[in-house]
């Protein structure tokens, strides 16, 4: 059924089907919405169990973990800076490997302080061990929603799953969605069976001390499981296509076979970026896009596979990794051709800062600049700066 | 919040339980009374009983992976949110019970840190569990300082107390005076039962034990919160054999921390 909403409420209605069991919130622009909906969904009898109003997304967070813990089906909402509260628990949550799902709206951290969007929220917890996939509109956001339960609980992974939406260009804008009827997502999510839990009946001691004889183990268990659920979300995305027609791949490529330069972005720019794409093909430029859907784990093989044949990489990055060599998708797409002879030129351009416009002009740019093969300075550009 | 009367049960020597919760072979150092407190809790408690655990000796002398002592289910997230765990795990445990996935909903959760993981670095999560009235019991064992990274001061360390991080002394001057926990959160409305106990001799280890069998009555009957804050002696830290420690808690701990029950609500207290 075809319904006209927000991308929040998109989200509270996917986590209502999924019959969440436990949900922690605390508000944070631009996610609030999504918990507020939720909250309604606990009032009025249309969800069952507990919404716990928390006092922090810290406590948010922790609060998640020990109710995973016991057995239910978990999910907490953030952004920006309710993320970064929350990082130390990220780890825990991962290591511990309960797993729930989190929207993150993203937002741009402080200073100066600005809720709009960007990726500086993210890719500072890029390495807590979450499997992170990025989402390009209320679909999306709702399809993608559904399917993180069924990754994160999958016994090969079990790992905590975190859907991102860029805040106010989905988390506010109202477009139609498809949305699935209770029997549909029952079919597509059985009841949360828990490995372990907090069971008088069955004793268990989650989270322990473990020194350098052990550690390195658990991580190497813990790289492995998220290694895994890579190929879970091929068998989880083809599941859902076939039951319900909408296609996810870890890598979205739009023109890329014969394209000469490939425009890399990730969330709802992907967009935007693809009607640069046909401009830029109308007139002649050979010019495709890609999308990194699946962040964590990278699909390393498949993004290579993708980009095979581009002379260029045009990579627009979200987010600056100060002191470094420009943003997070730059450096790994640099890191993946580090040793071919022949892998591509690439361009790495940060810009969409704190909610920065991001047009077609800004990709014609970026691919105007990459054509160039005019190397970078430190191997990034800002671009659209006002330096007067 | 109801105020029905509470029935007392006599505790003596000769009916605490033989239930032990954690196993011989942890790593607390000798004459650890903290290790005393919580083998006193949990048989308080019972083996229908899950654990919250903040960071602390207590985890980290019963839990080096792979081994374990605990023979009850037991949890450790970090240091200052043992209290929104134990909201998670009470939730969790109400919404099974709800939809008849639990047979039954009075298994005990206790969540549980020192000084500092209490009134210091887990105060705000504390706080918001308490308001938002959770039912399980907070029990908090006082050393006076963070024993586990090695004696530094916390806001429960007394005036004139030496630490690492107030070699001179806790000097009230310059800073301020300690927190009162029991006393603080007995203010709240949301607070059901609030008590300070001591385990230095038998005459309060048996008042212990009657106070956190209260708290834990305020938990299963959903009376309000339950706060016991248990004074611990620290030999090994405090630079004492195990019987001069106890002999400190009795003579200058108590003096400034008195032991006492600061609210019952359900009693009409």
């Amino acid at each position: 059924m075809r319904q006209v909403l927000e991308g929040s409420h998109a989200i509270s209605e996917a986590v209502r089907l999924a019959r969440v069991q436990v949900t922690a919130g605390y508000p944070i622009t631009p996610q609030t919405h999504i918990i507020e909906a939720i909250s309604e969904h606990f009032a009025d009898g249309t969800m069952t169990g507990r919404f716990i109003p928390v006092e922090s997304e810290h406590s948010s967070m922790a609060a998640v973990v020990g109710a995973a813990t016991t057995g239910v089906r978990t999910f907490t909402a953030t952004s920006s800076h309710g993320l970064a509260l929350m990082h130390e628990i990220l780890f825990i949550a991962s290591s511990v490997r309960m797993p729930i799902v989190m929207l993150v709206a993203n937002r741009a951290v402080s200073a100066p302080i600005n809720i709009w969007a960007d990726h500086s929220d993210i890719m500072p917890e890029r390495d807590t061990g979450w499997v992170q996939i990025f989402a390009e509109n209320g679909q999306e956001v709702y399809d993608l929603t559904l399917m993180a339960f069924k990754i994160a609980e999958d016994k090969r992974v079990l790992l905590p799953t975190m859907v991102n939406m860029d805040g106010f260009t989905l988390s506010h804008v109202i477009e139609p969605v498809v949305m699935l009827d209770q029997a549909e997502v029952d079919g597509l999510l059985p009841p949360f069976e828990a490995a372990r839990m907090l069971d008088p009946e069955k004793p268990h001691t989650i989270g322990p001390f473990g020194d350098g004889t052990v550690y390195t183990e658990v991580k190497m268990a813990q790289d492995a499981a998220l290694a895994a659920a890579a190929g879970v979300f091929d068998e989880v995305t083809a599941e859902f296509a076939q039951k319900f027609g909408n296609q996810y791949q870890a890598i979205e490529t739009y023109q890329c076979d014969d394209a000469e330069t490939i425009i890399i972005s990730m969330g709802s720019v992907g967009e935007t970026a693809r009607s640069a794409v046909d401009e830029m093909r109308a007139g002649g430029q050979k010019v495709g896009q890609l999308s990194i859907r699946l962040w964590r784990p990278f699909p390393l093989a498949r993004f290579k596979e993708a980009v095979a044949g581009a002379q260029n990489l045009a990579i627009l990055d979200r987010h600056l990794i100060p002191g470094c060599q420009g943003g997070p998708i730059g450096l790994e797409a640099r890191s993946a051709f580090y040793q071919d002879q022949n892998g591509p030129c690439i361009f790495d351009f940060v810009a969409g800062l704190g909610g920065r416009e991001l047009s077609r002009a800004t990709f014609k740019e970026i691919v105007r600049q990459a054509a160039t093969g005019e190397p970078q300075k430190n191997n990034h550009t800002f671009l659209d700066v006002r330096l007067s | 919040m109801s105020t029905q009367a509470i029935s007392y049960e006599k505790v003596s020597p000769k009916n605490l339980p033989q239930f032990e919760a954690i196993a011989s072979g942890h790593r607390a150092c000798q004459g650890c009374a903290e290790m005393l407190a919580q083998r006193l809790v949990l048989k308080a408690a019972g083996p229908d009983v899950i654990v919250a655990n903040a960071t602390g000796c207590m985890e980290v002398t019963t839990t080096p992976y792979p081994q374990t002592a605990w023979k009850v289910p037991w949890m450790h997230v970090a240091f200052e949110n043992a209290s929104a765990v134990g909201s998670g795990i009470e939730a969790a445990r109400k919404a099974l019970f709800a939809k008849g996935r639990l047979a039954k909903n009075d298994t005990k959760i206790i969540v549980m840190g020192g000084d500092g993981g209490t009134a210091d670095i887990g105060f705000q999560s504390l706080s918001g569990a308490l308001e938002r009235g959770h039912d399980f019991t907070y029990v908090c064992y006082d050393n006076e300082a963070y024993m586990n990274t090695g004696i530094q001061r916390s806001s429960a360390t007394p005036p004139g107390a030496w630490t690492t991080t107030s070699p001179l002394g806790r000097n009230v001057e310059l800073a301020g005076p300690p927190i009162r926990m029991s006393e603080m959160l007995a203010t709240l409305e949301g607070a059901g039962f609030v008590a300070r106990v001591a385990v230095n001799n038998i005459k309060n280890l048996m008042k212990a034990k009657k106070a956190l069998k209260r708290a834990f009555e305020y938990q299963t009957k959903g009376l309000g919160f339950g706060f016991v804050e248990v004074l611990s002696a620290c030999p090994t830290n405090w630079k004492m054999s195990p019987q001069e420690a106890n002999q400190r808690v009795g003579n200058e701990m108590i003096s400034y921390f008195p032991l006492g029950v600061f609210k019952d609500a359900a009693k009409g207290a």
